[in-house]
């Protein structure tokens, strides 16, 4: 009793207070889920990147090989690549050995700053890339997330790969040197399991996010993907993927998307009103919709102004 | 500077008269220093007849979509909008003479900030609507991509535009520009931006004109809906004093 009434008057007392106190960060928990024999996928929230989530929105893969764990994708920060790395030992036995990194974007690059840069591997392009923005997306990370990006710097990938056949403590990839949703988009065949990583080439049930796509690369990356045996298939965001569908389901908002803009533009519309319009039904199953339609409507519709408007 | 300014706003907000604004739902804290400016002792009511229609995010900080339409007021004369938190808060001021109170354009966001219209009927109330927007730094204090890439000469005046029935009588007009829309607060580049557009119908008459500001976004767009058909005309001319005209329709 004598407890809870100094909890109310302290609550009182700190309550004006609270409403402008720096908030903290909390912990990174995540968890792992089974996909096949020595490979666990670990989800991220299908939501923007934001505060509540401390940016922990893309998927992870971790794979058990003999050499170490390998760790495709490492998170948005510091914190969140330890994690994930902390997660890899329990699961694997081995700390991380080697680390890939799919492409640019914060969301699953920044976190290779857990590690030591000899262990993080990604296509050149990705390299130039981060080289490029990474300090702008560390900045952007930082005023978003704050407290959960603490020792977070930017950590350019030490080891290049390239397309082919790849070995890594006894286990076989296939890397695919790709590109379309960034300039570089790393997918990994694992051969034993026939589990596809495949980066954010493909969204499932989460709305593709394009700043920095070519939309006729991305088709020609998801084709050859399409085209590649494999039986499981991890997708960027959005859960595992059984039964083939998320490649078509990428393929498919991204054709809506360049085409939907393509018409408000020549029907008159200006940007708010193009990302006001109708998300079709067949979409309805994917997060982040409306948020990522608005995005793109930012990256296309100023090009599409000045392909489609008559000059005078 | 910043100091000059704060304390400009200061002495505004003391010295001003006791106030015709109301209570600012957005609890903005410019909202009384812009009442006064912009509204003096003219009545002010918000309202849900001015939409404000903007994204959930501001994906690109330099170029932030905004529609103001205020179809649903009778007699509108005078439309504002503006960015509380902007360094340079105004962005359009738009008198549609003969035109719907419509507006679409973009504008550029140095913070998190309220978006607003305040659009006043021919009785002189303002009507105001609006929404906070989070946006990262550096929409008016970072330089324009032209002048970072150093093509903006090249292109400079460039004009498209297109035209679309709206209902019976009006005409929807887009009009785009290639400009740099310099703001002056990038270092060792002055202030250099179109001021004014005005659009008139096939025989002269004006049909509405805006007074325009150095945050609205680079290589402006304008969306309007002007009350007449057939050809439309409309210029556009800079604080270099140069002219951009266009025109659409027979």
């Amino acid at each position: 009793m004598r407890l809870a009434r100094r909890a109310v008057v302290l609550a009182g007392l700190l309550a004006p207070v609270a409403a402008f106190a720096e908030q903290f960060a909390g912990k990174y928990n995540p968890l792992a889920e089974k996909v096949s024999d020595g490979l666990w996928m670990v989800r991220g929230a299908d939501e923007a990147i934001a505060f509540a989530n401390g940016g922990a929105i893309a998927n992870s893969a971790i794979i058990a090989t003999d050499a170490g764990a390998v760790l495709f994708d490492p998170g948005v920060s510091r914190e969140h690549g330890r994690a994930l790395g902390a997660l890899a030992q329990r699961l694997t036995g081995k700390p991380v050995g080697r680390v890939y990194v799919s492409h640019l974007h914060p969301d699953h690059a920044l976190g290779a700053a857990a590690f030591d840069p000899a262990l993080v591997h990604a296509l050149p392009a990705t390299r130039d890339e981060l080289e490029r923005d990474g300090e702008g997306f560390s900045d952007a990370m930082y005023r978003l997330l704050a407290d959960w990006m603490k020792g977070t710097a930017v950590v350019l990938p030490q080891g290049d790969v390239s397309e082919g056949e790849a070995e890594f403590g006894e286990r076989k990839f296939r890397l695919l040197a790709l590109k379309g949703h960034s300039g570089g988009d790393l997918a990994l065949l694992d051969q034993a399991t026939g589990t596809l990583l495949a980066g954010d080439l493909v969204f499932h049930d989460r709305a593709p996010s394009t700043p920095h796509a070519s939309l006729p690369d991305w088709r020609a990356s998801l084709d050859r993907l399409a085209a590649l045996e494999h039986k499981l298939l991890v997708p960027g965001h959005g859960p595992l993927d059984r039964d083939g569908g998320a490649i078509a389901q990428t393929r498919d908002w991204l054709g809506w998307v360049e085409q939907t803009l393509h018409d408000a533009v020549t029907r008159g519309l200006d940007m708010s009103e193009a990302g006001e319009l109708p998300i079709p039904p067949r979409f309805s199953m994917l997060k982040a919709a409306r948020y990522e339609l608005q995005r793109s409507v930012s990256h296309f519709y100023p090009a599409l102004e000045a392909d489609l408007l008559p000059k005078l | 500077m910043m100091a000059k300014l704060m304390t400009a706003a200061l002495l505004v907000t003391v010295s001003a008269p006791a106030l015709a604004a109301p209570a600012d739902p957005l609890h903005s804290p410019m909202w009384e220093h812009h009442a006064a400016i912009l509204f003096g002792k003219d009545a002010v009511v918000f309202d849900e007849r001015v939409a404000v229609r903007i994204p959930e995010i501001a994906e690109n900080q330099r170029v932030f979509p905004v529609t103001v339409d205020a179809r649903a007021l009778p007699q509108v004369r005078r439309i504002v909008l503006f960015a509380d938190l902007n360094p340079i808060p105004v962005a359009v001021d738009y008198a549609p003479t003969d035109a719907e109170p419509f507006l679409a354009t973009r504008i550029k966001l140095d913070q998190r900030t309220p978006v607003r219209a305040a659009v006043q009927t021919q009785d002189g109330i303002w009507h105001v609507g609006g929404a906070w927007i989070d946006a990262a730094g550096g929409g008016c204090s970072a330089p324009p991509v032209s002048r970072v890439k150093g093509d903006w000469a090249d292109h400079l005046g460039e004009v498209r535009a297109g035209q679309w029935p709206e209902k019976a009588g009006e005409t929807r007009l887009r009009m785009t520009f290639r400009h740099p829309m310099d703001t002056g607060l990038v270092e060792n580049i002055p202030a250099y931006n179109i001021e004014r557009l005005t659009l008139r119908d096939g025989s002269g008459k004006s049909l509405g004109e805006m007074q325009i500001f150095g945050s609205v976004a680079e290589d402006p767009a304008f969306t309007v809906v002007v009350k007449a058909t057939g050809a439309i005309s409309f210029e556009a001319r800079d604080t270099a004093g140069l002219h951009f005209p266009g025109k659409v329709g027979a």
